[in-house]
Formats: C-alpha cells, structure tokens, sequence
C-alpha cells in the first residue's frame, strides 16, 4: 500500500468501570483502512463492535493506543464523519426532508452559510432522497412512512454533509429480509458513485460479504481481531452473486471462524 | 378534522352534560330538596339571569387575576423547568425546595398575602401563580430528563455542543409536556384565584359566593361555581386546540390522518 491508511486503530483497549470491577470492551483491536474502502466488521454478539464504531465517531475515548481518521487522532466528534444506527431514530417533530437537512444546521461550514442557502441545501437534500428512491417523500413526518423507507432517511442523513467516513451500526438489523437486500443494493450504488470509506457493523454475514471489500470477524468480548478476509467479487455485485460458489466460500469461512472464536 | 368531525365529538360530552342536570332537575323535584341545600339548575339558571350584571362584574376580575397569574405561572414555570433539566445541578438543588414548596396548602398562604400587599388583585394574581406554577416546571423538566439518549448521540457525533442539543432536540421533545402541564394548570390557576378571592378580596367570583352564602342566596353561590367551571373549560379547550396545532407530531395518526 503506497498511501498512508485512512482509518487506524492501533492495538486499542477500552475499558470502563462498572459495579465497582473494569469491564473490558474491546482488547488489542487494530484495523486499517484505506480511503474510499468499504469494511465490514462482524462476530458474536457483545464482541465490542458497536465499541470500534463509537470510537471512530468520537463517541467514546480509548483508554490505550491510537485511533486516527485521514492522518489526525480522534479526539471527539469529527465533521467529516457520517453516523446511522440500528434504528433510523428520526425527530418525530420534523418532516423527512427536515431530518435529512439536520446535519447542516450542526457541522461548519454548512451550519454558518445554511439559513442564506436554505434552497440550495434543500435541493440537495431532495436529490439525496430521490437517490435512495424516496423521491416525493420530502414533506411526510417519520411515522407516516414505513421502516425501510425511514432507514433510507437516515441513510441520507449520515451522508447530507458529504462526510468522508460513512459509520454504519447495524442499519438493515430491523428490516425484513426483502426490503433489507433492496437497501443493500441502495447503498452499494451510492457508494460507488460517490466512493466515500465505509465501516459497517453487522450479524448478517450474507451483508458483510455482499457490500465490503474486506471483512474483520471479532473474538466475543474483550474483542479483537481475530480474522480478516478480502472479498475479491467484482462490482457492482447483484443478489445472484450471492448464490456463487466463490460467495458461500467467503461466507462459509467467515462463519466458521466466528465459531472458533465463540468456542474459545 | 372537518367540520363533521368535530360536531361529532362534541356530541357525547354535551348528551352526558344534559343527563346530568337532567336528572339532577328532576331528583330536586321529586325529593323536594330545599333551594337553600341544593338549587335546582332551573333555580340557577334563574338566579343566573337575575344577577347577570353583578356576576359579568366580578367574573372579569377573577378572569383578569386567574390570567395574569396563570401567565407569569407559564413564563416562570418555562424558564425553571428548562433550567431544571439543562442542569443536573440546578435540579437536585432546586427540586426539594419546589417540592416542599407546592405540599404547602395554598389557602393558608393567602393571609399572609394580605398582610403583605393588603385585600384585592395582588393576593389573587399570586394565588393563581402558586397553584399553577409546579405543575409546568414538573412537566417541562420531565421532558428534557426523559431525552432519548440516542437521540441525543445523534446529534453528539456530529459535534453539536449542548447548547444545540438543548435547541434542536430539548426544546422540541419537552413541547407536548408542556401543553400538558397547562390544561392541568389553567384550571388549577381558577381554583387559586377563587380560593384568595373567598378569603381576602372586595370584587371577583369567590368573594361574590362568599357574600351570597353569608345571605342564603344559595341560587347564586352555584350560579358562581357553574361560571368558574365554564371559564375553566373554555380556557382549556382553548390551550387544547394550540397544542394540537403545534405538537401534532406527538399524537401521531390520531388527529393529522
């Protein structure tokens, strides 16, 4: 690799009191990522994952070891970072494009220039939408559209301010599996036209394989890195893909590692 | 709603309305109860009638001191509310004074009130603030503490300070509350005013039920309990209708779809 990784964790340790004894969260985690990658990172539950993501985003601090995003430490929230999480968590209050269009009002420079350029941003916000296949849906509250359609929403929230760190947490987790491989596809369309870098944590194998170019598996809590695989399928990947024997090699690999590490 | 909607509401409440001096009409014939224990609603819509002018006289006082009193009851009760929960520290130091503060009953306040600022529309205005007051700053506090805190780590990744996530998500989320808290303390804020009014005061609804009481004018003494109740209820139909115009959101399909 010629250019220096976008994302590093360096042998990190999280660890935090509770009742009185250190509870360790994740141990040792180290990943490198390179600019415009899309990372999937999966194990058993309670591994720590949602841990690396809150790290990242500047959440959470680590007791020990260095966390970089494009060259500088983490030290809190970052403007170039994107956050969506299990749940779409929209503001009720707001209609769908007012949601979208939070982010703005928060993060320089947008949040400076945002009442002058309301229209321009508003369009932006609705082709964003339109993207997403939620052309239209701009003026409905978050309860007048159903679960899918509220996780594209926020999609489109995490990515308004053009962040070059997109952190997904288990963003398909609640959906069924239809609506969840149509999203899949979704975000693998936006990600190769706009080739931001991707870190997504998630239980479903079949997702890890089919969006990531490479996939960490972590050991259950304290959780470390335990495997890494480079998934070599060409893009854009189509649902039939996953039906290859080159796919359920991948998938049936990962999967047998995190059995090991759930054994241990 | 349309039109037809809203006449279709209001259809049981006023059928369950005239069931009930309906059948209290006809218990105080066929018992004979005397007027001066209990009058029937004829005897006070009579007595109603009669007294118009004294009873338009004194309602527009006890309207002006339950008002004002209920108004600064909303500016104070908003501001210590949020104050309340911004700030842990300003709530675990403020919240056993207010608590302790609101068990003391107000009736017994009121004489002190006179000695302080004499009989008349001072005594009733902060009766009216005091007895409304806790129940605004309960509810709006209530609404910031019980902030999602995911909600709010949506807003923390992305660098807003608390100031912002006071702004954006705070003041928005504890809305509903607050609207609550004033249908319960625009009446609670009548109760005040009449109960200084019985006590200390030459003008307004209490003091005119005190004066007819002390008369046997007992018509007139419910004829001034069914003027506070109708105040009481058109001031909280009217916080009712501003609610649901701006907190639409939180009582989702029922109202909007």
């Amino acid at each position: 690799m010629s250019d220096p990784p976008f994302v590093v964790l360096d042998r990190v340790r999280v660890a935090y009191p509770h009742d009185g004894q250190e509870v360790v969260a994740v141990e040792e985690a180290s990943l490198q990522v390179r600019r415009g990658e899309f990372v999937a990172v999966t194990g058993p539950s309670g591994c720590g994952k949602t841990t690396i993501l809150k790290l990242l985003s500047g959440l959470l601090l680590p007791s020990r070891g260095p966390v970089s995003v494009g060259g500088a430490p983490v030290r809190g929230p970052q403007k170039n970072v994107g956050m969506a999480f299990q749940n779409p968590i929209l503001l009720p209050w707001r209609r769908t494009l007012e949601n979208v269009l939070l982010p703005l009002e928060i993060v320089e420079p947008h949040k400076r220039r945002f009442r002058a350029q309301r229209a321009a941003y508003a369009s932006q916000a609705q082709e964003l939408l339109a993207s997403v296949g939620m052309e239209g849906f701009g003026d409905r509250f978050p309860w007048e559209i159903s679960g899918g359609q509220q996780q594209r929403v926020n999609l489109c929230r995490a990515l308004i301010h053009q962040p070059e760190l997109l952190l997904l947490d288990e963003p398909f987790g609640a959906l069924d599996a239809f609506t969840r491989e149509e999203l899949w596809q979704v975000l693998q369309d936006l990600w190769l036209r706009r080739r931001f870098t991707v870190i997504l944590v998630t239980h479903d194998l079949r997702e890890a394989v089919f969006l990531a170019d490479t996939v960490y598996v972590m050991s259950p809590r304290p959780g470390r890195v335990v495997y890494r695989t480079v998934v070599g399928l060409q893009r854009p990947r189509t649902l039939e893909d996953t039906f290859t024997p080159q796919f359920t090699d991948i998938y049936h690999e990962i999967r047998r590692r995190i059995g090991v590490a759930r054994a241990q | 709603m349309n039109a037809r909607a809203v006449s279709a509401s209001l259809l049981p409440p006023t059928l369950v309305i005239i069931a009930v001096f309906a059948l209290w009409e006809a218990a105080s014939r066929l018992f004979r109860i005397p007027v001066f224990v209990l009058p029937a609603p004829s005897v006070i819509w009579k007595s109603l009638l009669t007294w118009r002018a004294a009873i338009w006289f004194n309602s527009e006082q006890t309207l002006y001191t339950t008002l004002v009193g209920f108004g600064l009851a909303i500016l104070a009760g908003m501001a210590l509310g949020l104050a309340i929960g911004y700030s842990t520290l300003v709530y675990r130091a403020l919240y056993p004074l207010l608590v302790g503060f609101n068990s003391v009953p107000k009736a017994a306040i009121v004489p002190v009130l006179v000695i302080w600022f004499g009989i008349g529309t001072v005594p009733a205005i902060i009766t009216a603030f005091l007895i409304s007051f806790f129940p605004i700053v309960v509810n709006v506090a209530t609404g910031l503490a019980t902030l999602e805190p995911e909600l709010q780590d949506v807003l923390r990744s992305l660098g807003a300070s608390k100031g912002e996530i006071f702004l954006k998500i705070g003041i928005p989320r504890s809305l509903p509350y607050f609207f609550a808290s004033l249908k319960v303390s625009a009446t609670l804020a009548f109760v005040g005013a009449v109960i200084a009014e019985t006590v200390a005061a030459n003008r307004g609804i209490g003091y005119m039920m005190l004066v007819a009481s002390s008369r046997f004018e007992v018509p007139l003494v419910f004829a001034g309990l069914v003027v506070v109740a109708v105040m009481g209820v058109v001031l909280f139909a009217f916080f009712a209708v501003i609610e649901r115009r701006l907190t639409g959101w939180a009582y989702r399909g029922q109202s909007l779809t």
